[in-house]
């Protein structure tokens, strides 16, 4: 405005018109970001309110009674029995081994395929690659969970129905981790890999050595995103698994939050539910930045 | 200089080495797919391929009897029951019930967090928690939140005097509570997407706006949202696939009820295969909705290349 104005003249009728006006404007300005500030603080608190009453809960007494068991202020003093409760109820420990086991064998896994793919991708010409390639990103669009009923078919044919390996093996080939691998690897100069060829370095000491610790990047954001999906992951491993003994952590809360009925058990339910989200949260907060970055990448997996 | 000896030696060495080398470097490619390739057809080509097959047989559960061949048997079966129209119903309710809200938000959301302020960072986390938590934690919370008279919502609501229906157990309303849930859990993931999006808006193009006499409705709905188009479309697929392929929450909230008015379509083919063991009906209705997934998918392509490249 400053630069347009002058050319009337800084006494013309507009600019004074502007002077006297410009406390008003600024005032007006600041009570509409106050009022903004106001509401979005409002919306945030609403957005927040389940997980503030999840903590309120999780350390509230049981002798607080089932009438208050909503409000969210915490007027009383905190105990652990409701984790202690939780973790003799639900067999927790186990859930965690298990859910654990399944989220590191599918990333074990699929940190060499998709790495060995990419690179296959990102480095090198064959024919039919870019077929290849479409059919790689087909598994975007099918996603496991559409193919419940014929996967679980395949699972029992191959013997692995009630075990873990049968909740992992769907997940070793990632279209998504293939395609940021391929990305990340398109990403990177290729002077380093040329230097090692001409020392005459085969492929795999190129790919190991050269390339994957400059791709570090694009695999922890790839972690992140896999981590999180199997860790949360709830319907496939709840069609392959029978016995408690090879429940995963989301089976367990969800057996758990059906059989809280009654009105005692909420405190125990809300430790529950702590118990399984804590990790992914603390880990959250520690690594925000990444975690986001990982996240507005894996859009395209969807 | 000796780097011509040296080049002219190795060359030497290279020519007599070159056709089995050649030969190997030409299979390297396909090995290096091959571990991927398996579990590909394995898990997402064959599938597909068996669902095309299964559904066409009936295969009665449990008496060992052989599959007969049926046609389009199952089709006609799964397009008659009435639990599968409703659910499809339903999906379509709930992908734009959903849908629209979520939108709106995510975009609020990201235009009132862009600025890089301690308090926009606090608020940020805040609206994209939920996206991390699993969808059966936050089922389990919401559990509580809707439970009749003690629970979170009617708890406050009875606060300011008003009385809540049964959010679970009304079938008119129990769709309805199973959107605002999933709206709550969404919102904040599409948030960043806009985000990164609005870093993408040229800077220029909205002081020119400004300079113009163009205020904040008119520099968002004429400059802003044009600009943002190719990641709304891109929300838009990520999304849908999304609300055709999540039901845990309906697994544990309401199994589909009360009288099937949170059914969705994963969960009727769930419901189908897991507890009535009626293959062929699950099969025939998998791939209907693999069908809806591809066409969601392909018609949106190209918007999705663009989105996917405004998002960097």
């Amino acid at each position: 405005m400053a630069e347009i104005l002058p050319d009337r003249g800084p006494s013309g009728p507009l600019m004074r018109m502007m002077r006297a006006w410009r406390p008003a404007v600024r005032q007006e300005k600041r009570l509409w970001s106050a009022v903004l500030a106001a509401l979005l603080s409002a919306v945030a608190f609403l957005w927040a309110s389940p997980f503030l009453w999840t903590l309120a809960a999780s350390f509230r007494p049981e002798s607080a009674g089932s009438a208050g068991m909503a409000s969210l202020w915490p007027d009383f003093t905190p105990t652990l029995a409701n984790f202690r409760n939780a973790l003799d109820s639900g067999s927790f420990g186990l859930y965690y081994v298990n859910t654990l086991i399944v989220v590191v064998g599918v990333l074990a896994v699929q940190c060499v395929t998709v790495s060995l793919a990419g690179y296959a991708f990102a480095r090198l010409r064959f024919p039919g690659r870019d077929v290849l390639f479409y059919a790689f990103l087909l598994q975007l669009m099918l996603v496991p969970p559409a193919l419940i009923v014929p996967n679980l078919s395949t699972v029992v044919d191959l013997h692995l129905y009630d075990t873990l390996p049968g909740v992992i093996a769907p997940y070793f080939a990632s279209a998504f981790g293939t395609f940021l691998m391929r990305q990340t690897f398109l990403a990177l100069p290729r002077d380093f890999e040329e230097a090692a060829a001409i020392d005459g370095a085969p492929w795999w000491a190129i790919v190991w050595y050269v390339l994957l610790p400059m791709a570090k990047p694009g695999l922890i954001a790839f972690a992140i995103v896999s981590v999180t999906a199997h860790w949360n992951e709830f319907l496939w491993p709840l069609m392959v698994i029978s016995s408690p003994d090879n429940q995963t952590l989301t089976i367990g809360l969800a057996a758990f939050t059906r059989g809280a009925e009654g009105g005692k058990e909420w405190g125990v339910l809300a430790a529950g539910t702590l118990l399984v989200m804590a990790p992914l949260a603390v880990a959250f907060i520690a690594f925000q930045r990444r975690f986001v970055d990982s996240f507005v990448f894996s859009g395209v997996k969807g | 200089m000796s780097l011509a000896g040296t080049t002219g030696v190795l060359d030497g060495i290279q020519a007599a080495a070159v056709p089995v080398r050649r030969r190997r470097l030409r299979l390297l490619p396909f090995a290096l797919l091959a571990p991927s390739l398996l579990f590909l057809v394995l898990f997402t080509y064959l599938p597909v391929a068996r669902v095309l097959v299964e559904s066409l047989y009936d295969k009665p559960h449990g008496t060992g009897a052989a599959a007969s061949f049926v046609g389009l048997g199952n089709y006609a079966k799964v397009l008659a029951d009435p639990a599968f129209r409703q659910a499809a119903l339903n999906n379509l309710v709930y992908a734009v019930g959903v849908l629209v809200p979520t939108l709106v938000l995510a975009l609020a959301f990201a235009l009132a967090v862009q600025r890089s302020t301690r308090f926009s960072a606090v608020l940020r986390t805040v609206f994209f928690f939920p996206s991390l938590v699993p969808l059966v934690a936050a089922a389990s919370l919401f559990f509580f939140i809707f439970l009749p008279r003690v629970g979170l919502l009617d708890y406050y609501l009875a606060k300011i005097g008003l009385h809540g229906p049964n959010w679970l157990g009304d079938s008119d309303v129990a769709l309805w509570s199973v959107i605002g849930l999933t709206v709550w859990k969404n919102a904040g993931y599409y948030m960043l997407f806009y985000i990164a999006g609005l870093q993408n808006v040229p800077r220029d193009t909205v002081e020119a706006a400004m300079i113009d006499g163009a205020n904040a409705w008119q520099r968002l709905r004429f400059v802003i949202l044009p600009a943002l188009a190719p990641t709304t479309a891109f929300v838009v697929v990520i999304a849908l696939i999304q609300l055709l392929t999540n039901v845990d929450h309906v697994i544990v909230l309401t199994r589909g009820g009360p009288s099937n008015a949170t059914n969705l379509l994963l969960y009727y083919i769930f419901q189908s295969a897991h507890e009535n063991f009626e293959y062929g009906k699950a099969a025939a209705a998998t791939l209907m909705s693999v069908a809806v997934l591809l066409a969601i998918s392909l018609g949106s392509l190209r918007i999705m290349e663009r989105g996917a490249r405004g998002n960097g």
